[in-house]
């Protein structure tokens, strides 16, 4: 899946999650969703939950520790996606 | 873990424990019980004259049985060494009847996920006549620190 593609589902889900609409609005691959976005731990759950149920992944303790910038989100999601393509 | 050790666990006090008994609790839910005391003294002013129990003493009662005593249950399930504390993240709450002073209520709540530290149930209080008065769905961060 393209890169942009990616950073556009995660732009919708973050949406009603954050009150910093001019930074979901320029958001890009370094965009840090706590300090950048404002969005606190309990609504990073929700958002890593939307995004298993959009990609129908399952995201693990481990993945979702490093889940704290678009970057490492996208890594995550294209790696479980392709480890789900490869089943 | 029993209900009575849940019970000790809880880390509040009078005048703001909101739970007497802790009748069920599993890893899907909890049920307990709280009778409003009624000298609690916010009585007082809510409202002059006509004592009425505020909506946020009916959530707090509700997080205090349905999100608190579950969520130190299910941590000391996975890590029995480590203190649990749960912080509140958000509520929807609806309320429908009135809670007078002296009135018992039952508080049911059912896990919907525990997922990445986060809890989130939904709740229903009853009366002792059986009747709804409030629901809602509430969750919060279940932490090794407070302020965590």
């Amino acid at each position: 899946m393209d890169r942009e593609v990616l950073i556009a589902a995660i732009k919708e889900i973050a949406a009603p999650y954050t009150e910093d609409k001019t930074a979901l609005d320029t958001i890009n691959e370094d965009t840090d969703f706590i300090k950048d976005l404002k969005i606190n731990s309990a609504n990073l759950v929700d958002i890593v939950l939307d995004l298993e149920e959009k990609f129908g992944i399952e995201i693990d303790n481990d993945s979702m520790a490093k889940m704290l910038d678009v970057k490492s989100t996208v890594e995550v999601i294209e790696a479980k996606l392709a480890a789900h393509d490869r089943k | 873990m029993n209900a009575q050790e849940i019970l000790a666990k809880l880390p509040y006090s009078k005048p703001f424990l909101f739970v007497d008994e802790l009748l069920q609790i599993d890893e899907n839910g909890s049920t307990g019980t709280y009778t409003f005391d009624k000298d609690l003294d916010f009585y007082k002013g809510h409202f002059k004259d006509a004592p009425v129990t505020p909506g946020v003493i009916l959530t707090e009662t509700m997080a205090q049985i349905g999100l608190v005593c579950l969520g130190i249950y299910l941590s000391q399930n996975t890590n029995s060494e480590l203190k649990a504390h749960v912080m509140l993240t958000s509520t929807a709450m609806d309320f429908m009847k009135p809670v007078f002073p002296g009135e018992k209520v039952t508080v049911t709540a059912e896990k919907v996920y525990f997922r990445f530290k986060k809890l989130n149930c939904n709740v229903v209080m009853k009366n002792e006549a059986g009747e709804v008065v409030c629901k809602g769905n509430i969750s919060g961060m279940v932490t090794t620190k407070m302020n965590d």
